[in-house]
């Protein structure tokens, strides 16, 4: 057996901590009021990729916010409720997401050097530190790309 | 951040536990969006009240109201007693009509609670306004005064028409913002951020309310919130049509700015719109995209006997409110539809020293304040077709609420709720 694939990502710290857990990737952007259920911590906008999926205690990997100014408050009560996520990864900033990011109390990191996009799939186990500004992927190597 | 010696007074302490607060949530919020500072602002728009059970059981257990400002309006966990405000603040709308809360669906028990939370917020010093449109009713920005909003409709109104500056703020960096008079100094704060980058030329006239909210709404998809520069305007557009426009292209984009060239104060010149940038794309709008984005925003609509017609998104204005009640007076709603019109208190008032209030009454239909379906969740019992003239109505419903929507315009919307029927696209 090979071991793990580990791949390490550098990035700006939004908000500051160190936590980790599975990730969630989406290329789509996320709207918080009408888009996301903070009582079970799930997608719920229409035609939305993630759409009944969860992102409690997951690594979310996004472009960026879009939607109302709700946005914050949504994500304000998932933390209360224990249904927000463990820490974000996000390309474009704007204030929706830098002040939902920030109430969430997880950390947070954008303005990376690899697009964590391209390179974090869905199941891989990610680290995000981000008072170092490092985010570490870890997945299990293909039996047939080990051959 | 760099930080003045006010504001690191006002962290430390000076001012008393809140203002200490607030002033950590701005430093946390300023640093995440990498801003380099604060910007003082004596104008702000946001949400202090309480108006659901989540909020008002957390009070009973966690300390009261003070509670619920400390943890929703300024991210402590440790309770601090509410503070006046220092900025003039006005509050946004609810998640319903306190006047009208049985057909909202709103226990009495929850309105008790949230008159309870609106006279606390009074005492603070905020003006309860209750709208997502406070520049109708005694909140105009100057051009250039820095502000702190929230509600998508708004902010766009307040950058490009006032030519006011805000980002779109949330519930608590706006709250932070009224006690400390401070916001990131960040994005439409600053020159750079205003200026366009890409533009559309239109190649129709686009003149009617209707018009405009399927060119926002068109507009919006395309650009997403990049900052547009709009060449070819006919009429010069009034309030209710430069409104629906920005709240269309708000809720199907995310803009938070546009540019009508020789309309709007920061694009007298296609020039000034752009400041030196070099639009990245240029896109016509003409008989082919208001046909498509019509269709498009008409997709949910499949029966046409209709249960319900909503007016007023954004709240409307009284001169809407006049037209509404020439369409409909000597009318009737009918028998198995109903219509509900939202507006700002302020403007009921004038309604009805007017006589709208009587007249929209009197054919069976409900002039309401405060709120909307889609904040509040509420249509009438039943509803499984409805119709706006709002094309962020008609986005929002059927998602909120599964409901089928037509969306054209007020006088078509009028007919339904009178006849029963979408005649309508």
């Amino acid at each position: 057996m090979t071991g793990d694939e580990i791949i390490t990502i550098r990035g700006r710290k939004v908000v500051p901590g160190v936590a980790e857990g599975e990730a969630l990737v989406t290329t789509e952007p996320i709207s918080g009021w009408g888009g996301v259920d903070p009582r079970n911590g799930t997608v719920v906008e229409m035609r939305h990729e993630l759409r009944g999926q969860s992102f409690a205690g997951k690594v979310l990997v996004f472009p960026g916010a879009k939607g109302s100014s709700g946005w914050s408050a949504q994500f304000h009560v998932a933390r209360l409720m224990g249904t927000a996520p463990a820490a974000w990864l996000f390309n474009q900033m704007t204030t929706k997401v830098a002040l939902g990011t920030v109430v969430t109390h997880a950390p947070a990191m954008t303005d990376f050097d690899i697009d964590p996009l391209t390179v974090i799939r869905t199941g891989d186990w990610v680290r995000v530190d981000a008072d170092a500004g490092v985010v570490t992927v870890r997945r299990a190597r293909s039996p047939c790309a080990a051959k | 951040m760099r930080l003045t010696d006010e504001e690191k007074a006002m962290r430390d302490g000076r001012d008393g536990p809140a203002v200490a607060k607030a002033m950590d949530l701005l430093i946390r919020y300023g640093e995440a969006l990498g801003a380099q500072g604060l910007v003082e602002t004596r104008n702000v728009c946001g949400t202090v009240t309480a108006t659901t059970p989540f909020l008002r059981d957390f009070a009973y257990e966690k300390g009261g109201l003070d509670a619920v400002f400390s943890e929703f309006n300024l991210d402590s966990s440790e309770v601090v007693p509410t503070p006046r405000v220092k900025a003039f603040s006005s509050h946004l709308q609810l998640g319903f009509d306190p006047h009208h809360p049985a057909e909202m669906g709103v226990s009495d028990e929850i309105v008790q609670f949230y008159k309870r939370s609106e006279a606390a917020a009074a005492r603070m010093g905020v003006q309860i306004l209750n709208t997502c449109t406070p520049y109708q009713v005694g909140n105009v920005p100057t051009r250039g005064e820095h502000c702190a909003w929230m509600e998508s409709s708004a902010v766009v109104y307040c950058n490009s028409v006032l030519g006011a500056r805000t980002n779109t703020e949330g519930r608590e960096s706006a709250s932070s913002a009224m006690v400390t008079c401070r916001i990131p100094d960040w994005g439409f704060h600053r020159d750079e951020f205003r200026r366009g980058t890409l533009g559309v030329r239109l190649e129709m006239p686009v003149e009617s309310v209707e018009d405009w909210g399927l060119f926002g709404y068109w507009m919006g998809e395309w650009v997403q919130d990049r900052v547009s520069v709009i060449e070819g305007v006919g009429p010069v557009p009034n309030l209710p049509r430069l409104k629906h426009f920005g709240a269309a292209a708000s809720s199907s984009g995310g803009v938070e700015m546009f540019h009508l060239v020789g309309v709007t104060p920061e694009a007298s010149t296609v020039e000034q719109a752009y400041g030196g940038n070099r639009p990245t794309d240029v896109r016509p709008y003409g008989p082919k995209e208001r046909a498509e984005t019509l269709a498009r925003i008409n997709m949910t609509g499949i029966d046409r006997k209709v249960d319900y017609v909503m007016l007023g998104c954004p709240h409307y204005t009284i001169e809407q409110i006049w037209e509404a009640a020439c369409l409909l007076e000597g009318r009737k709603v009918h028998a198995d539809s109903a219509l509900w019109i939202f507006t700002p208190r302020a403007i009921k008032e004038v309604a009805t020293r007017n006589g709208y209030t009587q007249i929209i009454e009197a054919a069976g239909a409900k002039l309401l304040t405060d709120s909307c379906s889609a904040m509040s969740r509420a249509v009438p019992p039943g509803t499984r077709v409805a119709a706006f003239d709002s094309a962020k109505q008609a986005h929002y419903l059927p998602a909120i609420l599964g409901v089928q929507a037509w969306f054209g315009t007020t006088s078509q919307c009028i007919d339904a709720a009178c006849t029963g029927r979408w005649s309508g696209a």
